[in-house]
Formats: structure tokens, sequence, C-alpha cells
């Protein structure tokens, strides 16, 4: 036991040596990104573009090196984040938070250090922290979704929607939408959380059509979900429904609209690759002048037949 | 329950609260379900809740088994999601050689049930014949599985093929006479293991085995490979479940099949199996699963409850059924 841990000692103490040494030599610099795993279809793509990105800027920028971790957990990711602090010296941070509470405090750390800091997704519960903002609109995405639906509907209609994982991120999409279709006639007769899973979409929904005779339209508000409620409308065999609306731009989706799919005729993004956007500012701001502190919003844009071509990844597993 | 207490002497000719505790769970469920929505008892809403709870069901058979014999498998749920990934891979990749047709779901079957029976003799081999603790052993490859998948899956969701899709789903949504295949197969599970549970000697072994180990080792059992064979048994029912699942939204990701295996433990305990091991029950198991599934339908036909407390109501449904078991049983 001990051997093992004197040889861990050892090869961390080189591992900072060996680092230490080089950002003096050439002046490299260490940019590390700490993302959670790809634990379902929307951070399957955003580790699929965070890999990329890695790989494209290390050609870019030969005096940039990049250090990537996915965790599973918050607890594993604020393990990831020591480690890059602790063992690889990292000049900036890209982090894209698990949960806020819990990262705050060890970014906050990294902050301090003197280390850039740009957080992504997720907010920080304590403002001020990062350099850099990447934000996606939640608000944004649920009041793109309502304004389609109210323009698709104009005469009002019974929809159902499905909601995700009860969080933060959900609430702001679903108020969002409340919002916007605030006196248009679109009346939400149920609701439901399908924790943007494609099986429980397909059980959720399967209830509601036992349990309303007249639905008009979904609001799936994610794609996997509106996987799952288009096999049970199917499988139910019902003719009401005149669409579903999902969320994200998951590639088939995507697709779909392009085709012109009547039951999907459009989307909205909340794209996993605004991670890219984030390591690449980093990666600007660490090897140029150029400014780039502050926030940057991503908006929730509308995926309709005319645009969807420039919005379809087919390399990309979401 | 009248009965019960008419005769308090002759409590083994009747069926005590431990055979009933279920039944009335699942009864009194009904009930509210009939009154809270006239759609609860329509067939279609009936098929539903019984296509769906063929997955859990299937393999809730085959761990009640396991558990009876003393074992434990957590791996269950990953296991499913591996195994319908591989089943996806498999039957896109031989789709240009053999094209849309019977074959080619055949060959997609035979690589669910193969590597179900593989992946269950691997459990069965860690814990009985290098002797680790069941527990840990499932930990392990519940961990295993669920990383071979989303790497399988490059993160994303494995999708099967369009036209392979649309040739193989009536494999879950159609049936015979109106009943759907998942359900008929779930039937026959269901009455294969109980009557190898109740009537034959592998059932028997496996509640010697779990009962006292030592005792079921002296009196000729072989112990290891009573539990070798419920492990391999529980592998090939989640690769029946798979093949059952595979159709219904022919993909299979990173998050198929989380917390199945906790809901197949749940299913069987509620049952009346016992935890520790030594008796087990497989119609008890049916009821188990059927009142999980019924929760869940329930709470989504009503507006009575916030959404948020779903996993509350069951929480508390699942320690209730539990208790009034172990009211009887304290009792007699």
């Amino acid at each position: 036991m001990s051997y093992m841990k004197t040889m861990l000692a050892g090869c961390t103490a080189l591992t900072v040596l060996a680092t230490g040494a080089m950002a003096q030599d050439g002046e490299t610099r260490v940019i590390g990104v700490s993302i959670p795993a790809a634990t379902h279809g929307w951070a399957g793509g955003m580790n699929f573009h965070a890999q990329e990105t890695v790989e494209r800027l290390e050609e870019v920028y030969p005096n940039l090196d990049f250090v990537l971790a996915t965790a599973s957990d918050p607890g594993k990711q604020v393990n990831d984040i020591e480690d890059m602090v602790a063992t690889r010296n990292i000049d900036a941070l890209v982090v894209l938070p698990f949960e806020s509470d819990p990262l705050t405090p060890p970014v906050q750390a990294v902050a301090e250090s003197g280390a850039w800091v740009t957080v992504v997704d997720r907010g920080l519960s304590v403002e001020g922290i990062e350099d850099l903002y990447v934000a996606g609109d939640n608000p944004g995405f649920g009041r793109v979704s309502g304004e389609y639906m109210v323009s698709q509907m104009p005469d009002g209609g019974n929809i159902v929607v499905l909601r995700g994982i009860p969080t933060t991120i959900d609430n702001e999409r679903v108020e969002g939408f409340q919002s916007a279709i605030e006196g248009s006639g679109i009346e939400i007769i149920d609701m439901e959380h399908g924790n943007w899973n494609r099986d429980d979409s397909f059980n959720v929904m399967q209830d509601f059509l036992s349990k309303h005779d007249q639905i008009d339209a979904v609001w799936a508000s994610d794609d996997d979900m509106a996987v799952g409620v288009l096999a049970a409308i199917d499988a139910a065999g019902r003719e009401d429904i005149q669409f579903v609306l999902g969320g994200a731009g998951m590639k088939e989706m995507v697709q779909r609209v392009m085709e012109g799919d009547d039951m999907i005729p459009a989307d909205v993004t909340y794209p996993p690759s605004m991670i890219a956007t984030a390591i690449e500012m980093t990666a600007v701001g660490m090897t140029s002048n150029a400014p780039v502190s502050g926030t940057f919003t991503i908006g929730s844009v509308l995926i309709t037949q005319e645009n969807a071509e420039q919005f379809y990844y087919p390399d990309s597993p979401f | 329950m009248t009965t019960e207490t008419l005769n308090p002497g002759k409590g083994r000719t009747l069926p005590s609260m431990s055979v009933l505790g279920p039944v009335v769970a699942l009864v009194v469920l009904l009930v509210i379900g009939t009154l809270l929505n006239a759609n609860f008892l329509s067939a279609a809403n009936i098929t539903n809740v019984l296509a769906r709870s063929a997955f859990i069901g299937i393999i809730a058979v085959g761990m009640t088994f396991v558990i009876t014999a003393g074992g434990l498998d957590l791996s269950v749920g990953s296991m499913a999601a591996f195994i319908a990934g591989l089943m996806i891979i498999v039957m896109n990749a031989a789709l240009p050689s053999m094209g849309i047709g019977i074959p080619i779901i055949l060959l997609g079957m035979a690589v669910a049930i193969v590597a179900g029976i593989l992946a269950g003799l691997l459990n069965g081999f860690l814990v009985t014949t290098l002797g680790i603790e069941a527990f840990i052993v499932t930990l392990g490859t519940m961990g295993i599985y669920r990383s071979l998948v989303t790497w399988l899956a490059d993160g994303g969701t494995l999708s099967l093929d369009f036209g392979l899709r649309t040739f193989y789903r009536p494999v879950y949504f159609d049936g015979i006479l109106g009943i759907s295949w998942p359900i008929i197969v779930f039937a026959l599970t269901v009455i294969v293991g109980e009557i190898v549970m109740s009537r034959s000697h592998f059932g028997r072994h496996c509640a010697a085995t779990g009962s006292n180990e030592h005792v079921a080792h002296y009196s000729n059992v072989n112990v290891n490979r009573t539990r070798l064979l419920t492990y391999a048994m529980l592998g090939l029912l989640v690769g029946v479940a798979t093949i059952m699942y595979v159709p219904r939204l022919g993909s299979a990701s990173a998050s198929t099949g989380v917390l199945w295996e906790l809901e197949a433990i749940a299913a069987v305990i509620i049952g009346g199996t016992i935890l520790k091991g030594g008796f087990g029950r497989v119609w008890g198991t049916v009821i188990g699963v059927l009142i999980l599934s019924l929760i869940d339908n329930i709470l989504n036909l009503t507006d009575l409850v916030s959404p948020y407390l779903n996993g509350a109501i069951q929480g508390v449904i699942i320690i209730l059924a539990v208790i009034l078991q172990r009211e009887a049983k304290a009792k007699g």
C-alpha cells in the first residue's frame, strides 16, 4: 500500500515538475476542461463537441495544452478540478458545472489561484467568480417554443406538456413557455415529468392519451422525449394530435424537420456545441490580446424546414 | 381478513396476511384507479400498463430466483441497456448482407439471449467460484455494462435502422387475439417460473441454498451450481426482456434501463420473497410489479398530487405493502 502511495506521489511530483518546466520554456499554457459525462443524449453531443474542439485547437495553437475530464457526478467533478490544479497547474478552466451549488467553492478556489475561469451553461451560485460566462438561454428556449405554438395554433387548442428532470433549467423553460402562450387560447390540459428520457415520456404520453380524448398538440420540450411521445401516439393510432414540438436539436429530429415531416414541423435549439464556443473563446483569450471576458448568451433559435440544414450535424452522436 | 379473525387458531389452512397483503394492496390500487378515472379500466389502458410492466416483470421473475437462493443482482438494468445496444449494433451491421426479414430479427434475438446468458454466467462465476460478495460483483458489472453501452453509443443514442424498426415493431405492439406479445411472454415466463419455483428440484434447491448454505450443502444440494444457474437464468430473462424492449422505441442509450434493478428488487420484496433468501414466490413478484406500474399509471391519470411527489407516493406504498406482510408474520 505504502509502495503504491510513494509511486503515486512520485508520479504526481514528476508531472508537476514537467508542466512547470514547460510553462517556463515555450510559454505553453494549459487549459482544463471539466464537463459532465455523456449520461444522456444532450450530454453525449456536448462531449463530442468538446473532444472535437480540443483536438482541433491543439493543432491550431501548438503552445496550448488541453486537459479534458468528464465526471459522472458533482463529487467526481470537484475531484477532477482539484486534480487539474494540483497536477497540471492549469492556466484556465472551462467548466460546465454538474450542479451549481457543489461546484461553486472549488471553481472559486481556481479563480482565486489566478487562473482564468470560463463557466458554461449552468451558472455558479455566487456571482462574479467567472471571467467568461457562456450561457444557454433557458427562458428563451421556453419563449421561442411558446411563440411557435401560438403561431401554429391561432385559434388556440388543448396541449399537453412533458417536463424534464425537476431542476431550475426545467422551471425556467416552462415559465418562459407559459408566459409566451398566455392569452393565446392555448390551454395546457396536463403536464408531467418525462425526465428527458425516451422510456419515461413514452409511458407518460400513453397515459395522457388514455386520459384525454382530444389533444391538439404536444410540447415535448426535448427531442429525446419527443421520440417517446411519437411512439406512443403512433401505437395508439390517434389522429387528433397535429404536431409535436421537441427541443435541443437532435440530428434525427432536425432531419425530420428538414424532410418536412408533418408531426415534427419545427425544433428549438439548445446547442450542446456551446461547449465549443466556450473552449474556443478561452483559447483566444489565452493566446491573443482580444478581450473575451463578460457574458455570452447563446440564443435558442427556431429550426424550420427552411433553415434546418445549417443545424444538421450528421457526425455528432446527438 | 375477516376469515382470518374468525378462525384465529386455524391460520394454517387460510391465506395468511403475508399472502393477502400484496393482493389487498393491488385491489385497493385498482379500486382507487377506477374511481379516479373512467378510462382506467379501458382495454387500452390495461394493455399499456401490462405491456410496460413486462420488461421489469420478466426480469423480476429471474430476480426472484436469485434472491431466493440468497443472492442479489444489481447489474440487470445496465445489462439490459448493454444487450439492447449490442443487439442494435449487430442487427444494423448485418442489414446489408441479410436484408430486412425474419432471419435478421432471429439473429438479433439470438444475440440478446446468448449475451444475456453469458453476462449472467459471468456474474454467477464471480460470485460462486471466486466467492466474491454478490453485492460487490454486480455493483461492479453494473458500472461496466453502463459504461460499455455509453461507449458503444459514443455518448449518444444507438438507433435501429428505420426500415428494420418498422419490421420489428409488431413484436412489442402486436400480438394474438388483441393481447400484445410482451404480455404473452410475461405471462409464459411467470407460469414457467412459478412451476419451477414451487414444483421442481431446482426451486427447492434455491430455497435450501438461500435458507442455509451449509445445511443445503450437507443435504447433497450443489450450492454453487444452484447459484450459478440462478444468475444464468436471470441473464437469459434480461435477454428476453431486451428482445421485447428494443422494438418499442428502436433505440438504446446510456439512460436505458436506469434503476430497473431497484424496481425489480422492490417488486420481488413487495411480492413476499425474503431479501435474505430462503423463500421465494413468483406470483407475488408479479403482483409487486403490477403495484409499481399501477402507481405510476394512476398518478399520470389524475391531477391529485404534484408530480414532484410521485416518488414519495411510490415509496410510501412500497413500505406499506411490506409492513402489511411483516405485521402478519409477527402475529403468527
